[in-house]
């Protein structure tokens, strides 16, 4: 009973805070200066009062803020987010158009980042003064000091510039004709580069962090009983040593999850990839509030459902959270 | 009768004559083919009647046509128009429509297209002043219509082209609010050479050849994709490699200057004498002290122009003398070039009354600059540098984005500011605005910001933007630029140094033939 209990309220806290994440947004975007009708009046170049005043109308802008607050949440829990003041096409469509091409390259960037860079971090940990863990320790202060929209040019420079065996922008050629196999095979080309650009900063990172938490689990006891039972080196590194050697890998994976809207900002612009990161960048800058204000409730959608359902998981698989916390 | 009758091959053969001389290799033009034309941002959307934007006209006259076109010597030419007349008083402008033309869902396309047309862009069209005069669009039969004006309007022909004039079908737009019309966007039925095939919002738009366009055997091209690519090192790479066969309004001077070395590629500056883009400082005139005329030409004869255009664009730009664009058929020399001059400059603002205190400094005064990019903030800073040789403390202020820089601007809450303002074909059109006192509209982008008030300039622009004689007006123009320099509400630097940059081995009659560049139609384009 408790626990179904801790379930709804859970819920409730998520909704509520969702909501405050909603009203938060639009407060903060009333407060920007300029609007929609100063960004069409600017693209061009000049407009006059009336024109402006009408735009304002059109889009309910001339409305009290209270008005426009109550009519924006009140869409937003009917699941309306509204449309888009610069494309005229509803916001859902055009965030969940975006989404895909982002997850794919953050999920595709973040699970190379975590497999090679584990086994990297792994191979080091063994010989902690050997040239390959040196070699390691310098690609990772690279990954980690290189900006990362300068990897990307070095990269765009080498591979499309000087070799020219890989595309430059984009998720794929405009003109090959999408869902067919050489369509996807046109868009792995074209993940190529951006995916090695935002995963030499996971990279860097998760090699590190195997590396020193592998030098620690090789020091313990139980590794040091399985040598003496005359265990090889490959059996007490894979078998023994991994497993626990990955536990702060994963769970920085997971909190990593959440930044993976920010993280490709610079990437998707760098190589015009139409991800979310781009949109919400081209968007502040255009002032279109609706679509501003959907990218950051689905990213704060996203968080808090992530957050609650670890939560859950905790408290199912935990026995000790479970009964000793109730908030 | 003043008439305007031209026929369309005769057009075509002019457009071909004056691109010949630009590639002495010059091969037949051939049908078929993929023009890739990237840019630096790609439009909302594409429906040049309700906006002005150069990404919306670029691919807006490519899906619609005007009812004319220009040559590069800023003649007219028949174009969805075979011919048209204006009346003797200037009263009224007769057009006669190809009989052939249809839109692109098959629709003849008639003059209650163009009267809607023409109302639309009245009604929503940033540039009140283009349509202005037009009391009325008559329609005595299918293919004439009658634009009656108020008074004789010598813009009116410049309107009546490129993104300013374009002609869109009345059965699609003619319902419910145009602004917010989704088919400005997707499933666009135009009436230009190339159709809309797909557009995918900030990425890329393919449009392909309408196979019924009015004129016949154009366009060459099969298809034109244009690709979004914001970043200058991308551009230069697609450029570099053939990714890419075209862009234009590229200023770049470090783009310029590397894309230069590259021999598959022409760099040219031709195709923006319309736009008419001038970069300036401008004064507030209504604070102290850029009220006194003295100080504001102190701050002319201060700056180092050539200098600057060195420094600031490598050579790339073209100096600017006054408030029309150099390639203007109305552009006037004889004005005062305020040439670097230290020893003036201090005089004139002893004169004002600005003394310089123990450590030199006469006054303290501030500088906006537009955001985005080196060379504005750059400027600014030798702007800063300059002054402080008279005397004038700057203080440099930065907008976090663009549109707080606009918005400073528009609510005259700023000393100086640096800023880009295009001439749009006409001087009624993109002159007049910023030097009206009819037109200070605080809160308005791109009015007389500046705030500048002459009777006399007032005066003279008003009898200019009526006279329909070509040489008497010009003659006004000459004069209101003289007064206008004189007075020195802005102090004009350089025209931007836009250039096209084209693969001359793949492409064939680059869209610089016409003063509107690349904001004109490329029916005339080709894949070598």
């Amino acid at each position: 009973m408790q626990f179904l209990t801790v379930i709804v309220r859970r819920f409730l806290y998520a909704f509520l805070l969702l909501l405050a994440v909603v009203v938060f947004n639009f407060i903060l975007l009333y407060m920007v200066p300029g609007d929609i009708a100063e960004t069409i009046a600017g693209e061009s170049g000049g407009g006059s009062a009336e024109l402006m005043a009408e735009i304002r109308h059109s889009y309910g802008l001339d409305r009290p803020f209270h008005v426009q607050l109550f009519t924006y949440v009140g869409n937003v829990l009917q699941g309306d987010l509204g449309e888009s003041y610069y494309f005229n096409i509803p916001v859902l469509d055009l965030v969940l158009d975006r989404l895909a091409p982002t997850l794919l390259l953050v999920v595709t960037a973040l699970l190379l980042a975590i497999f090679t860079g584990t086994l990297f971090g792994i191979i080091a940990a063994q010989r902690p003064n050997g040239v390959f863990s040196h070699f390691i320790t310098i690609l990772a202060l690279i990954g980690v000091s290189a900006p990362v929209f300068w990897t990307a040019f070095l990269l765009i420079i080498l591979f499309v510039s000087m070799l020219q065996i890989m595309p430059l922008s984009g998720l794929a050629e405009p003109l090959s004709e999408s869902g067919t196999w050489r369509w996807y095979l046109d868009v792995a080309h074209h993940l190529f580069l951006p995916v090695i650009s935002l995963s030499s900063i996971y990279l860097a990172q998760y090699s590190r962090l195997a590396r020193a938490s592998m030098m620690d689990i090789l020091g313990s006891d139980y590794i040091r009983t399985a040598r003496a039972k005359g265990l090889g080196q490959r059996m007490i590194i894979y078998k023994h040593g991994l497993r626990n050697a990955v536990i702060p890998v994963i769970t920085i994976a997971g909190l990593q999850f959440s930044h993976i809207f920010s993280g490709a900002v610079v990437i998707e612009t760098v190589f015009s990839w139409p991800g979310l990161g781009t949109l919400a960048f081209e968007s502040i800058l255009r002032g279109d509030t609706p679509t501003i204000m959907g990218i950051l409730f689905f990213s704060a959608f996203v968080v808090i459902v992530f957050n609650l359902l670890t939560d859950l998981a905790y408290r199912i698989v935990d026995p000790r959270i479970r009964l000793s916390n109730t908030a | 009768m003043r008439t305007h009758l031209k026929l369309a091959a005769a057009a075509a053969a002019l457009l071909v004559a004056t691109t010949l001389a630009i590639s002495p290799a010059m091969s037949e033009p051939k049908q078929g083919g993929t023009l890739t034309f990237i840019y630096r941002i790609i439009a909302g959307h594409f429906n040049p009647t309700i906006a002005s934007g150069t990404p919306t006209g670029i691919p807006g006259t490519q899906l619609f046509a005007a009812l004319l076109r220009y040559d590069d010597q800023w003649r007219p030419q028949p174009y969805l128009a075979k011919s048209w007349t204006i009346s003797d008083d200037g009263l009224s402008v007769t057009v006669n429509l190809r009989e052939n033309a249809v839109f692109h869902d098959g629709k003849p396309i008639t003059s209650e297209d163009v009267a809607f047309s023409i109302e639309t862009i009245k009604a929503n069209h940033p540039f009140k002043t283009m349509y202005a005069p037009v009391t009325k669009v008559s329609t005595p039969d299918k293919l004439t219509a009658i634009i009656h004006l108020s008074a004789p309007h010598p813009a009116i022909e410049l309107a009546m082209s490129s993104q300013l004039g374009v002609i869109i079908p009345k059965h699609i737009y003619g319902e419910g609010n145009i602004r917010k019309n989704p088919r400005n966007s997707q499933n666009i039925v135009g009436s230009g050479p190339f159709k809309l095939k797909e557009f995918k919002p900030g990425e890329y738009i393919i449009m392909e050849r309408f196979d019924d366009f009015f004129l016949k055997g154009r366009p060459y091209l099969d298809r034109i994709v244009f690709k979004k690519m914001a970043e200058s090192i991308s551009r230069i790479i697609a450029l570099e490699t053939g990714k890419a066969d075209l862009t234009s309004f590229s200023s770049d001077p470090q783009e310029l200057t590397r894309l230069k070395k590259s021999k598959h590629l022409t760099l040219t500056p031709q195709g923006y004498s319309a736009i008419g883009p001038l970069n300036w400082l401008a004064f507030n005139t209504a604070r102290k002290p850029f009220d006194d005329k003295r100080v504001r030409q102190a701050v002319g004869y201060a700056l180092n122009k050539d200098l600057m255009i060195k420094i600031l664009y490598a050579g790339f730009a073209q100096r600017a003398t006054g408030p029309i664009h150099p390639g203007s058929a109305f552009y006037s020399a004889e004005v005062n070039r305020y040439d670097y001059d230290v020893d003036k400059a201090k005089a004139l603002l002893d004169a004002a009354g600005y003394k310089t205190d123990g450590d030199g400094i006469r006054f303290k005064t501030t500088l906006n600059f537009i955001p985005g990019g080196a060379t504005w903030k750059r400027w600014s800073e030798i702007t800063k540098a300059q002054l402080k040789k008279i005397g004038i403390a700057v203080t440099l202020k930065a907008s976090s984005d663009f549109r707080s820089w606009l918005k400073t601007v528009a609510g005259h809450d700023f000393d100086m500011t640096l800023d880009s303002v295009f001439n749009w074909g006409d001087p009624v059109i993109g002159v007049h605005r910023t030097y009206q006192s009819t037109n200070i509209r605080k809160g308005v982008p791109w009015h007389n910001t500046q705030q500048f008030r002459n009777a006399d300039v007032d005066a003279i622009m008003a009898k200019a933007g009526l006279e329909i004689n070509l040489q008497k007006r010009k003659a006004l123009y000459a004069q209101m630029q003289k007064m206008v320099v004189n007075e020195a509400p802005v102090i004009y630097i350089n025209a931007s140094p836009y250039h096209t940059i084209y693969n001359h081995e793949r492409v064939g009659n680059p869209p610089i033939d016409s003063i509107w560049g690349t904001s004109s139609p490329m029916d005339n384009v080709y894949i070598k």
